[in-house]
C-alpha cells in the first residue's frame, strides 16, 4: 500500500476546506493526455463534493516525453506567486491541445497576471526546484505514471472514470 | 531472484551496435538493473520513461541504471531514440536471455525477461531485489529506499 510522502502540507496547492473529511491528491503532468482527460472529471467531482473534499495538485512532469510539461509546471508556480495557481492550472488543461510557450504567456495575460513579475518569477530557479520536489515526492510515494491519485493519502489504483473515483471517495 | 548479499553475475552486453557494457564499467557506483519483457510494449514504456526522468535523482545517490531485455541492439537503438532515453538498454540477445537467467529473471514460456529490479552496491553485491507482476510498472520508490539505505551505511 503506497502512502503519500510527505502528507498534504503548506507547500501544496489546495482547494476546498482544510477540515474536509476526504482528500484527493493528483500527481499530474500538464501535457499528459490522460491528465487532460481526467481534468473535467476531477473538476466535476470537486464541484459536486464542495466542502466535503480537499483537492491537491502536485507536479509530475515527464519532461522527455512531454517537452512542455516542465515549462507549464513552472508557469503555474509563477502564477501561484500571484495567488493564481488554479486559474493557470484550469487554463492549461482547458487548452492542452494548444499548449506552447507562447500560449503560457497568453494564459498569464488572460488570467490577469502582472506579466513583468511573471517573467521574473519563471526565471527563478526556486520554482523549478519546487517542481522537482513534487516529482521526487511522487516517486517516493509510488507514483509510476500520470495521473496518479491518492485518496486520504493512500494510492488509488482504480480506474479514472468519474463513477469509480467518486465511489472510492465516498467509501 | 538472486538473494540479498550474493555477488552479481557478470555480463557484457551491447547497448547499441557500437557500444557494450559490462558490470565492471559501473564499479564504484551503485547500479540499478531493470529487467523488462520487451521494448515498445506500453507498460515498459512508462517504466523506462519514468527512469529517464529520474537520472538526476539516481546520480545524487551515486547510482547508474541500465535496462535489460532480450531485444537486439538495433531494436534498443531505435527504441532509445524514439523515446529519447538517456541511459543504456542492454541487449540480452545472444545467447538469448542468458543474463536474465543468471539473475533468475527469465520467463521460459514467453521467451523474455520477467519484470524485475535489482540494486547492486559499488562492490557488485545484490542489496535489494523486487519481482513485479509483468503488467505492472513497479515505479521507483523501492529503488530510492534501497539506495538511501546503502548510502546511509557508509
Amino acid at each position: 500500500m503506497s502512502k503519500l510522502k510527505p502528507p498534504i502540507g503548506k507547500q501544496d496547492h489546495i482547494r476546498g476546506h482544510a477540515n474536509a473529511p476526504v482528500s484527493l491528491v493528483e500527481y499530474g503532468d500538464f501535457q499528459c493526455p490522460h491528465c487532460g482527460e481526467a481534468y473535467p472529471i476531477i473538476e466535476d467531482i470537486v464541484r459536486e463534493l464542495g466542502h466535503d473534499l480537499r483537492f491537491v495538485y502536485r507536479h509530475f512532469p515527464l519532461a522527455t516525453a512531454h517537452p512542455l510539461a516542465l515549462s507549464a509546471a513552472i508557469a503555474s508556480e509563477a502564477a501561484a506567486r500571484q495567488r493564481k495557481f488554479w486559474p493557470m492550472h484550469h487554463k492549461i488543461f482547458e487548452n492542452q491541445a494548444l499548449l506552447s510557450v507562447e500560449a503560457l504567456w497568453e494564459f498569464g495575460t488572460i488570467i490577469g497576471l502582472d506579466m513583468e513579475q511573471f517573467e521574473k518569477d519563471i526565471n527563478d530557479r526556486a520554482l523549478e526546484e519546487k517542481v522537482e520536489e513534487d516529482f521526487e515526492s511522487g516517486v517516493r510515494s509510488g507514483v509510476n505514471g500520470t495521473p496518479t491519485f491518492f485518496i486520504n493519502e493512500i494510492r488509488y489504483n482504480g480506474s479514472h472514470d468519474r463513477d469509480s473515483i467518486m465511489a472510492a471517495l465516498q467509501k | 531472484m538472486l538473494p540479498i548479499g550474493s555477488a552479481a553475475p557478470d555480463f557484457r552486453l551491447h547497448s547499441t551496435p557500437d557500444q557494450q557494457y559490462s558490470l565492471q564499467d559501473f564499479s564504484g557506483k551503485n547500479l540499478i538493473l531493470a529487467f523488462y519483457p520487451a521494448d515498445w510494449s506500453p507498460v515498459c514504456g512508462d517504466q523506462m520513461t519514468l527512469y529517464n526522468e529520474m537520472l538526476q535523482l539516481f546520480r545524487k545517490q551515486n547510482a547508474a541504471i541500465v535496462g535489460i531485455s532480450v531485444d537486439s541492439k538495433w531494436c534498443h537503438q531505435a527504441y532509445m531514440q524514439s523515446r529519447n532515453l538517456h541511459f543504456p538498454l542492454l541487449a540480452d540477445f545472444e545467447p538469448k536471455g542468458a543474463i536474465a537467467k543468471a539473475y533468475e529473471s527469465y520467463d521460459d514460456q514467453e521467451g523474455q525477461s520477467l519484470r524485475s529490479l535489482y540494486v547492486l552496491d559499488a562492490d557488485g553485491i545484490v542489496r535489494w531485489n523486487y519481482l513485479s507482476p509483468v503488467s505492472v510498472n513497479p515505479g521507483a520508490d523501492g529503488i530510492l529506499d534501497a539506495l538511501g539505505k546503502i548510502n546511509a551505511k557508509k
